[in-house]
């Protein structure tokens, strides 16, 4: 069976646990969440608690396998319930509406995280005690500030004292969200600063990870031999040492993207993005238990899906993985 | 590893000489774990000593108008907050909440992933790639979102709940780099003469084994406090934790929930920030300075030697194989072969070249 394949299975079984654990968390906690849904919304229609009670499984209709299979059967089909806050508002449609910010900012900030900070930790892993080296602890400390407290700041700094950036949101007031430049221009110009402030807090982890390994590889035998051959500089870094390092690194990226999703949802809730982070904000606060289910559901999903990307990527990138691949 | 196999000939060859060695040892340890020690042990000191010293009643709202988002001055060093709260009590007060909360949490979580990554490493077999399943599975979903699902949906949202499910997701991390250096220390020499003499397993686990994962311990711990400092934090500036009680995150959510920056209250906002980061700050210098006294490759380059005009890196260490079982059980090997380690062993396949 090839390796891919395999880690597929795996990426299901990790999808089974959670989804299997959303399943439980309503059904194990104490109280009765339907009661406390309808005494924080006293517009919510007696038609309602039905339909909660079978979402959240408190009046047990059927057996726990019957509920569990029609669980199963409804995310298969997107279908996540109806949403409390916004009744009757289906949670898939809240999701589609903001799953893409998401998706485009947290994605292309993180792409450029990970690309500045491994080009940026070969450079100080080659140069080990350099002048890039030398600031590696002020880094340290930028990567120590709890994320929504760095970005606090910068959005006081640059939006509310030199208005250089706007305060929040996803694009500016008053537009229609279209393919049409006023509309995608707005969307980028309010994207700069939270993508700016996940960039500037993530890229130190990445630079020291890269460079601990460079270090280490600089230091093995084949490397010395392609200086000593006389190799031009940029080809020993480049091809001999990075080409090595950048393993761990990628296996490092996707253990890591766990956290940068979550540290993305911290920035939605401060810059008030029009994201997913904000959502199951809204959601955590008005108790929305089926949304808050959903939200977790949607970003384990994701995550898993980058896992299998960067699978792949290792897959290609490592001849010892391809030659493996060549004889399963 | 060598530092293990040093520490085993110390106290084999000269266990005496082992208390002279102590005084010199704040001295021989790399400068970033200092400051990193110097830092944290100044906010334990603050969680210790904080609530006994704090000016107010961090509750207490000041009725007096003129109180009211005062700037730091003499009675009220960092000043008050919207409704006349003294911010340095609730500092003082909150920093002993944070701190017992992260440390807890270290504790028990690192004792999981002590008792998982080596009953995993010892076990071997099926156990093994069935435990290292596990710890896969929940590296890979997201924490966050876990851990505001979980906490979310509790009616009461104490501080024993955010210690439980904060312990209960923390420990796969550490399981995993514990089980890989058990797997490498496992098949030593001096395992093998314990083994001999006839020393029961779980006097060569605690007595062998543990000992020598010290320095790796104490990194997890360090590990698992920050995370917990940092996922309770965020969890309570999102408001899912108990808002009544003062910890650095409830401090920050208020703030941020009374609009403490929109009205130029920095003295509302900066210090509960600030002591997280500095917390965190230290807590990353320490672990590094870990990191580097088991490798010395990691030092900085004031240890390199200079010979003949080039900076030579400090010695490399002596290479120890990881010497990672060759035979797995049929269905031991079907299991490990979904990990993304399979693709990377080295030791499965080596001579299909």
């Amino acid at each position: 069976m090839s390796f891919i394949v395999r880690r597929l299975v795996f990426y299901i079984v990790a999808a089974w646990v959670a989804l299997t654990v959303n399943f439980f968390i309503p059904r194990a906690m104490p109280g009765n969440a339907v009661q406390a849904i309808m005494a924080k919304f006293p517009s919510l229609q007696p038609s309602a608690y039905k339909a909660l009670e079978a979402m959240l499984g408190v009046g047990h209709p059927g057996s726990i396998w019957s509920q569990y299979g029609s669980y199963l059967d409804d995310v298969f089909h997107f279908n996540f319930g109806t949403d409390v806050t916004q009744y009757p508002a289906p949670v898939s449609t809240l999701l589609a509406e903001t799953i893409p910010w998401t998706l485009i900012l947290v994605g292309s900030a993180t792409i450029i995280a990970f690309v500045v900070g491994t080009g940026l930790g070969i450079v100080a892993g080659w140069r080990h005690g350099g002048r890039l080296d030398r600031v590696l602890p002020g880094l340290m400390f930028l990567q120590a500030i709890p994320y929504f407290f760095f970005a606090l700041i910068l959005l006081e700094l640059f939006a509310a004292k030199l208005h250089v950036f706007p305060l929040g949101q996803g694009y500016a007031q008053g537009l229609v969200p279209g393919w049409h430049w006023d509309f995608i221009g707005s969307a980028i110009y309010h994207s700069l600063l939270p993508a700016l402030t996940i960039v500037l807090t993530s890229i130190a982890g990445w630079m020291l990870q890269m460079r601990n390994v460079m270090i280490t590889t600089v230091g093995e035998d084949y490397v010395i031999a392609a200086q000593a051959k006389g190799l031009h500089n940029r080809r020993v870094i480049f091809t001999y040492a990075a080409r090595n390092a950048i393993l761990p690194q990628l296996q490092g990226f996707a253990l890591a993207l766990g956290f940068v999703v979550s540290g993305a949802l911290i920035m939605e809730i401060v810059f008030s993005y029009p994201g997913i982070g904000l959502l199951l904000l809204t959601a955590v606060t008005s108790s929305d238990y089926p949304l808050m289910q959903a939200i977790f559901l949607v970003i384990t999903f994701a995550v898993l899906l980058a896992n299998i990307v960067v699978d792949v990527i290792i897959v290609l990138s490592d001849p010892r993985a391809r030659a493996r691949e060549a004889t399963r | 590893m060598t530092a293990g196999l040093q520490s085993d000939l110390l106290a084999t060859v000269a266990p005496q000489t082992r208390a002279d060695v102590q005084p010199g040892r704040w001295r021989r340890m790399p400068p970033k774990a200092k400051v990193g020690a110097v830092l944290l042990g100044v906010f334990i000191l603050a969680g210790i000593i904080g609530p006994l010293v704090a000016p107010y009643d961090p509750s207490f709202q000041n009725p007096a108008p003129a109180l009211s988002l005062h700037a730091p001055y003499g009675q009220h060093l960092l000043g008050t907050t919207q409704s006349g709260q003294d911010v340095l009590s609730q500092l003082l007060v909150g920093i002993r909440l944070t701190l017992e909360l992260a440390f807890i949490v270290g504790v028990v979580a690192t004792a999981l992933s002590v008792i998982v990554g080596v009953t995993s490493a010892f076990l071997g077999g099926v156990w093994d790639e069935v435990l290292s399943l596990l710890s896969n599975v929940f590296l890979v979903i997201p924490a966050l979102p876990l851990l505001i699902v979980l906490l979310g949906s509790l009616q009461t949202k104490g501080q024993t709940a955010t210690i439980i499910v904060l312990s209960a997701l923390g420990w796969p991390w550490g399981a995993r780099v514990i089980r890989a250096q058990t797997l490498a220390i496992r098949n030593r020499d001096f395992i093998a003469a314990a083994r001999e003499t006839g020393e029961k397993t779980w006097r060569i686990i605690s007595f062998e084994i543990v000992p020598n994962e010290v320095s790796l311990i104490a990194a997890s711990f360090v590990n698992t406090v920050l995370y917990a400092i940092g996922a309770s934090v965020a969890l309570a500036f999102i408001g899912v934790a108990n808002l009544n009680a003062w910890s650095l995150g409830t401090m920050l959510y208020w703030a941020q929930s009374q609009q403490a920056l929109e009205l130029g209250a920095w003295w509302w906002f900066v210090p509960p920030g600030l002591a997280v980061a500095l917390i965190g700050a230290g807590l990353v210098l320490l672990n590094t300075g870990i990191d580097e006294l088991g490798n010395p490759r990691l030092r900085d380059a004031t240890s390199a030697s200079r010979i003949a005009g080039h900076w030579l890196p400090p010695a490399d260490p002596t290479p120890v194989l990881a010497e990672v079982s060759q035979y797995r059980g049929k269905l031991a090997g079907f299991l490990h072969s979904f990990s993304r380690s399979s693709m990377l062993d080295e030791t499965e396949r080596a001579g299909h070249r």
